[in-house]
């Protein structure tokens, strides 16, 4: 939710808790395409100048559902200097690295990356020259954020050998897709993407959003922002179903998936109902040797942003018991609307343990960022 | 009375045995069109017909069909599990048509066979009015046509349809519902007009089957930010075959983005989460619940409410063994309101 604009504290008296630095999984730098413009060739550069992106959807600029706010940032997210929210690095630090502390924070590039653009050719090209310049631009100037291995994703082969470039660096922390992907994340045509990071010891982050060129819903196009931002967590369910009962994890047992602002509530509840599809209808999948909650449980991390928020707070609780304290990582969101305050985005009545885990030994563990 | 009536079954099917069963409620043109055009069957693979779920395998005929005559049905749900009431829904493909005209004419002559060849057999059944969706005007005329007979409890739609339900386009169907007293039953259930998952099209059945639960959340959300609930305060919601553990994240992650970006929905003036609470009911069959029981009890628990579940076998699919009807866990204070009181309450036309 917006938050008030706050003075940075430094100096000032704080509660006197000891804080652990915290590991943010999801904050979202914003370049400019001309910021990329050195790692594209003079062919790709034309191109968008002339013929644009063509992401799946039908607006130039903007997006399918507008926003609640200018391009779904904080109202206090815009540099007072000048730019677009999270494009200045000093503002970022004062208003969120250094006013919380981030000890290591994921950068997860949403625009412009070429993610989902329906050329493959340009969608790898724009790929390459995001990850440069997260390491450029953002990394190199601050090495507390990480970056992602941005992908053409919806070309197994190109993606591959992207992620065969950033193997060993580590500089990155993950490979990113984002939710929306054409077809369901299981599908063959995504297994050369799992290989590469299994290979490369990368764990795959997957963000909401993104457009798969299909409905927003399997019940067709709904009609507000709103439904939209909702229905992500029922877009990802599909593909988590699908990663598990395709045998993605029987055939790459190392893999790991984290799921990135799609909320978990809902988790406990699909694995039960796959292990009962399951035990019904085995012979349909005789590659599966466990029940599908138990790949859910295993392969599977989650974010907590955008924190879920029951009405009685207990039953957040049993859901986060019920994924696994060891599975839960802090995200912030920042600078977007519904950024979660790391001083209070945690449930109360949490032990000392389980926050420091969810703020930073759970991602310290899968990243292995020691 | 209500003392006397042991349970209400909320979700069973009758099976439609072959194309030409519809053949005499036809006029002659459509009778004419089945011959000729060959059109045998309009069974759909939401439940292809041999697999496990669509049938217990003891329920099944010689030709593997379950839930083709009355007489079996009430067997099963009515005398050996004691549902003193079942509302049958028929699944037959007929929303899946595209051309309206067929599609109406189909549709009549399916509730006119499930009044003759079920209703008419055995006065513990009531039916859901199968209503063409492809067309509003056909949809409401025909809801017109079949509330008349006060067997005809609920109206039947799928969840997945070529747009969500909340659309403005479908109103007039909400208001003749209100009008007669009717809930609008969604059930799991495809016209197949986008891919069964929004992300494409799954390899395997099992996939299928889950995404129902998607669809549903989609239509919850339509429903209510469309603001039909503000438009037809006495409309009331039925999800068949839903499964209702997957109720409270959604309405959490609802409810909270409404809080947040809820100047875009005005007329959704609380929280969604009160309004489906007060609008909607779900049948418990598939029951999609942990294996622990304890578990069970806190995820009942999460529903915060103990008027939401309704009654249902699922008859003939194969949700559960032998006669356990009722899941393990539910506490049993709230077992007589999930087999009784709540369906009464639910439903205006079940009178005793």
């Amino acid at each position: 939710m917006n938050i008030e604009v706050r003075q940075p504290v430094h100096g000032a008296k704080d509660s006197g808790k000891a804080r652990v630095g915290i590991f943010d999984c999801d904050i979202h730098p914003k370049s400019s395409l001309e910021d990329l413009r050195p790692y594209l060739s003079n062919r790709w550069w034309d191109y968008l100048q002339t013929y644009g992106q063509r992401q799946r959807h039908g607006y130039v600029k903007g997006f399918p559902y507008p926003k609640s706010q200018p391009l779904a940032s904080r109202r206090d997210s815009w540099p007072p200097g000048g730019g677009l929210p999270a494009s200045d690095l000093d503002f970022m630090r004062q208003q969120h690295l250094d006013f919380y502390g981030i000890e290591w924070g994921i950068m997860n590039p949403l625009s412009p990356t070429g993610q989902g653009e329906q050329n493959d050719e340009l969608s790898a090209a724009m790929a390459f020259a995001a990850n440069e310049y997260q390491l450029e631009g953002w990394n190199r100037r601050d090495p507390r954020l990480k970056a992602s291995v941005v992908i053409p994703y919806e070309n197994g082969e190109m993606s591959r050998a992207e992620i065969r470039k950033r193997a060993g660096d580590r500089r990155f922390a993950h490979v990113l897709f984002l939710s929306r992907t054409s077809e369901l994340l299981g599908k063959r045509r995504y297994w050369p993407i799992f290989e590469a990071a299994v290979e490369a010891g990368f764990p795959i982050g997957v963000h909401v959003f993104g457009s798969s060129g299909r409905p927003m819903s399997n019940t067709g196009w709904p009609s507000f922002y709103v439904e939209e931002i909702t229905e992500h967590s029922a877009s990802l369910a599909a593909s988590v179903t699908s990663l598990i009962v395709e045998g993605v994890f029987e055939r790459y047992p190392e893999l790991k998936i984290v799921l990135i602002e799609a909320g978990f509530a809902w988790i406990p509840s699909l694995g039960w109902r796959l292990d009962q599809n399951w035990k019904r209808m085995k012979d349909e999948v005789p590659h599966l040797r466990r029940a599908p909650s138990e790949y859910l449980r295993e392969q599977f991390w989650v974010s907590t942003q955008p924190m879920e928020e029951a009405e009685e707070p207990d039953h957040v609780l049993d859901m986060m018991a019920w994924i696994g304290w060891d599975k839960i990582l802090f995200a912030s969101d920042y600078p977007h609307w519904d950024f979660d305050d790391p001083f209070v985005a945690l449930p109360p009545g949490l032990s000392e343990e389980r926050r420091n885990k969810i703020y930073s030994g759970n991602a310290k563990a899968l990243y292995r960022l020691d | 009375m209500i003392g006397a009536l042991a349970a209400i079954d909320c979700d069973v099917h009758p099976t439609v045995p072959a194309m030409t069963a519809l053949s005499p409620y036809l006029d002659d043109f459509w009778r004419a069109a089945v011959v000729e055009r060959g059109i045998n069957s309009l069974e759909t693979v939401t439940y292809p017909p041999n697999a496990p779920l669509t049938a217990r395998p003891q329920w099944r005929d010689k030709n593997g069909r379950a839930a083709t005559s009355a007489a079996e049905l009430t067997a099963q749900v009515c005398d050996r599990w004691q549902a003193g009431i079942a509302i049958l829904n028929c699944l037959y493909g007929v929303g899946l048509l595209f051309s309206e005209d067929m599609a109406f004419a189909f549709t009549r002559a399916l509730n006119d066979w499930v009044a003759k060849e079920w209703l008419e057999r055995d006065p513990r059944l009531r039916a859901s009015i199968v209503v063409p969706l492809q067309n509003t005007e056909y949809a409401v005329d025909e809801i017109e046509r079949c509330a008349q007979d006060r067997r005809f409890v609920q109206i039947l739609v799928l969840a997945m349809q070529e747009m969500p339900l909340g659309r403005r386009h479908f109103w007039p169907i909400y208001a003749a519902a209100e009008r007669h007293g009717l809930p609008l039953g969604i059930h799991a259930g495809s016209t197949y007009r986008h891919s069964i998952t929004s992300l494409g099209w799954p390899s395997y059945y099992i996939e299928d089957y889950a995404s129902h639960t998607q669809a549903f959340q989609s239509q919850l959300a339509s429903l209510v930010c469309e603001g039909v609930f503000a438009k037809y305060p006495g409309l009331k919601v039925v999800l068949l075959e839903s499964g209702v553990t997957w109720l409270p994240a959604f309405l959490w992650r609802f409810s909270k983005f409404w809080r947040g970006v809820r100047a875009e929905v005005p007329w959704v003036d609380r929280s969604p989460a009160e309004i489906v609470r007060d609008h909607v009911r779900l049948t418990i069959q598939p029951f999609d619940a942990p294996a622990e029981a304890d578990r069970v009890e806190r995820a009942i628990d999460h529903l915060r409410s103990d008027a939401i579940l309704l009654y249902a076998s699922d008859f003939p699919h194969w949700q559960f063994d032998g006669d356990e009807t009722m899941p393990a866990g539910i506490p049993p204070a709230l077992r007589r309101k999930i087999l009784v009181e709540n369906p009464l309450a639910t439903y205006d036309r079940l009178t005793l």
